[in-house]
């Protein structure tokens, strides 16, 4: 189990490099100087120059890159030259509005999917089961910024429940906050739990015809009791690996949905700084979104072998 | 063939697909109004004998826009396709026929672009050389690139051990003749099937790109631009929000029902569930 945590470990940081290498190397290519933009048309050749090795741009591209790493790691993103703030803070202010934003969305697909799923598998043919089926099939086709217009129009503008977008910092009033994230959470679960309901449901139909399954009901348990007892754990082994998927989807997902309710997420800051080119901006916070991917199937992955030892043995998929 | 139309579900969804996309194809030659053709004076109307779906902000036709903008989403996603089967489908088969090092190189390969969301990849194009329409196909391309490449190598390497393979083998075929002539055919229906969910994907995909500005731009439509263009006065004049968006939704249940359909009537085995390309 170690030596398989090592092994995904070490593939997790050299896909990081890698990714960091191809951001860096497309975002460098661009024309454009910082410094130029910073002292605006008018500045003489010389203090763009000045300004230039100040910054540690006429540095040579693979020791910009390898400095670039290494204040990453240690929490320093660069300076954005248009916000005049530190990266690293900008960023960490915006995730407090897209993690909790992601995880919220990820809750209720899980708690709302997996039910569905489950109690479809249950009366698999019955008209139930056709039932949540087809909601499926619509949730899956619905995409997930239209829902949140439609649920805006219903909660916020007809009903008057919630407010139909901006974002209350949490410091300020966290009930407010929390309800400005009801309805994005909401639109951004939709198609996730869908998809949980079908992956739940086809698991454990599988599962419900395996031998141990047999072995179970020849002990003396009902169906009910072998399938709760034994189906429903293996069946959730698929149904992990999707879900680390989806968490990793859901946080690049925020960015299109942050859009419909005005929420200062991080994607509100990657527009504003690629209409703004500014390229240190724009590349922290790519290299954050992959992070947060990677990581994420990172821990699927080992969480997985966790469960099921049988992973363990075989080498890499 | 008799079989295939054995599947109910799979006839109404190609016959659903089909009409949108000769919708679609209708619309290069014909729309009921030009969709450039701004008209003021006769803006916000209700859906009428004249404008069968009523006319936007700008007094354009909606039915024009949507026709038109029905192409171009089907567009987008079929290009992406075409990338994501011309370089991944490659992939996957040398990966399977080889194995190895080519297999390990491959596999890494495609981790590491599942690295990439879509958004992300549009993010980065959109810095490189401003928004188009070609950055959705680009970005939604290169996710689809692992996706084949797996399902591919997946196919390639159950039919690798059958009998005929060897036979191949001891004929003298080299690894790559045995997976243009032995491994690609055999896995044809896989690709068709995995290229259907992905055409739905691409679709949701472009909407979701053009929609917050990543994707098509003015005076081309898509259905996702027609949602970014109402998004700022959806709350006042919800129709030009529901018309694009439930064109949309039809769309990709027709192409849903089509691959779920195309699945069951090919191989009933493959049921599985569709991961999202953006959210």
């Amino acid at each position: 189990m170690i030596l398989f945590a090592l092994r995904r470990f070490l593939g997790f940081a050299v896909t990081l490099l890698v990714a960091a290498l191809v951001i860096f190397w497309l975002l460098d290519l661009l024309p454009g100087d910082p410094a130029q933009f910073i002292l605006g048309i008018n500045a003489t050749p010389d203090a763009v120059a000045r300004l230039r090795a100040q910054m540690g741009l006429d540095a040579p591209a693979h020791e910009r890159f390898l400095g670039w790493i290494w204040g990453m790691l240690q929490g320093d993103f660069g300076m954005s030259y248009t916000q005049r703030a530190p990266v690293a803070e900008l960023i960490w202010g915006r995730l407090g509005v897209t993690l909790p934003l992601s995880i919220m969305a990820m809750v209720i697909s899980v708690v709302v999917g997996l039910p569905l799923g489950i109690l479809a598998a249950r009366r698999r043919g019955k008209p139930l089961d056709t039932m949540v089926m087809v909601l499926a099939q619509t949730g899956i086709a619905i995409p997930n910024f239209w829902f949140g217009m439609l649920l805006t129009l219903l909660f916020a503008v007809t009903l008057r429940w919630l407010p139909p977008g901006g974002f209350t910092p949490w410091d300020e009033d966290s009930g407010a906050a929390l309800r400005g994230l009801i309805l994005p959470s909401l639109a951004l679960a939709l198609p996730q739990a869908s998809i949980l309901a079908r992956v739940m449901r086809t698991a454990l139909v599988d599962v419900t015809s395996q031998d141990y399954i047999r072995t179970a009901r020849a002990k003396g348990l009902t169906m009910g009791e072998a399938v709760w007892r034994h189906g429903v754990r293996n069946a959730l082994l698929p149904v992990l690996t999707i879900l680390g998927l989806q968490f990793a989807y859901l946080v690049a997902g925020t960015i299109i949905v942050e859009n419909v309710f005005y929420l200062p997420g991080l994607g509100r800051l990657i527009f504003t700084a690629i209409s703004e080119r500014d390229l240190i901006l724009v590349r922290g916070a790519t290299i954050i979104l992959i992070v947060t991917v990677t990581a994420t199937m990172l821990v699927t992955d080992l969480t997985y072998a966790l469960v099921d030892p049988r992973l363990r043995e075989r080498s890499a998929p | 063939m008799n079989r295939l139309w054995s599947h109910p579900s799979l006839v109404i969804g190609l016959i659903a697909t089909l009409v949108f996309v000769a919708i679609g194809l209708l619309s290069l030659v014909w729309t009921p109004y030009p969709i450039e053709q701004i008209d003021i004076p006769r803006r916000f109307l209700a859906p009428s004998a004249e404008h069968w779906l009523g006319t936007d902000n700008l007094g354009r036709d909606m039915a024009s826009l949507v026709m038109s903008g029905a192409w171009t989403s089907f567009l987008v996603a079929a290009i992406a396709v075409a990338i994501g089967v011309g370089v991944g489908v490659p992939l996957g088969l040398a990966a399977a026929a080889w194995g190895g090092p080519v297999e390990w190189v491959v596999l890494r390969l495609t981790d590491f672009v599942f690295a990439f969301p879509a958004v992300i990849v549009a993010i980065l194009i959109t810095t490189l050389v401003g928004p188009g329409a070609v950055n959705a196909i680009v970005a939604i391309g290169i996710f689809n690139i692992p996706v084949f490449a797996r399902v591919a190598r997946g196919g390639a390497l159950s039919i690798a051990t059958l009998d005929f393979v060897a036979a191949g083998r001891l004929a003298g075929l080299g690894n790559a003749m045995i997976a243009w002539r032995h491994l690609l055919p055999n896995i044809m229906s896989l690709l068709i099937v995995q290229g259907t969910i992905q055409m739905s994907l691409g679709i949701l995909a472009e909407a979701g790109l053009s929609y917050i500005g990543l994707g098509t731009q003015p005076p081309a439509t898509s259905l996702g631009l027609m949602l970014r263009d109402a998004q700022g006065m959806f709350l006042i004049h919800p129709w030009l929000t529901l018309v694009p968006g439930l064109a949309i939704v039809l769309i990709v249940i027709a192409l849903n029902i089509a691959g779920d359909g195309l699945r069951d009537a090919i191989d009933p085995r493959l049921r599985q569930g569709n991961p999202n390309v953006l959210a």
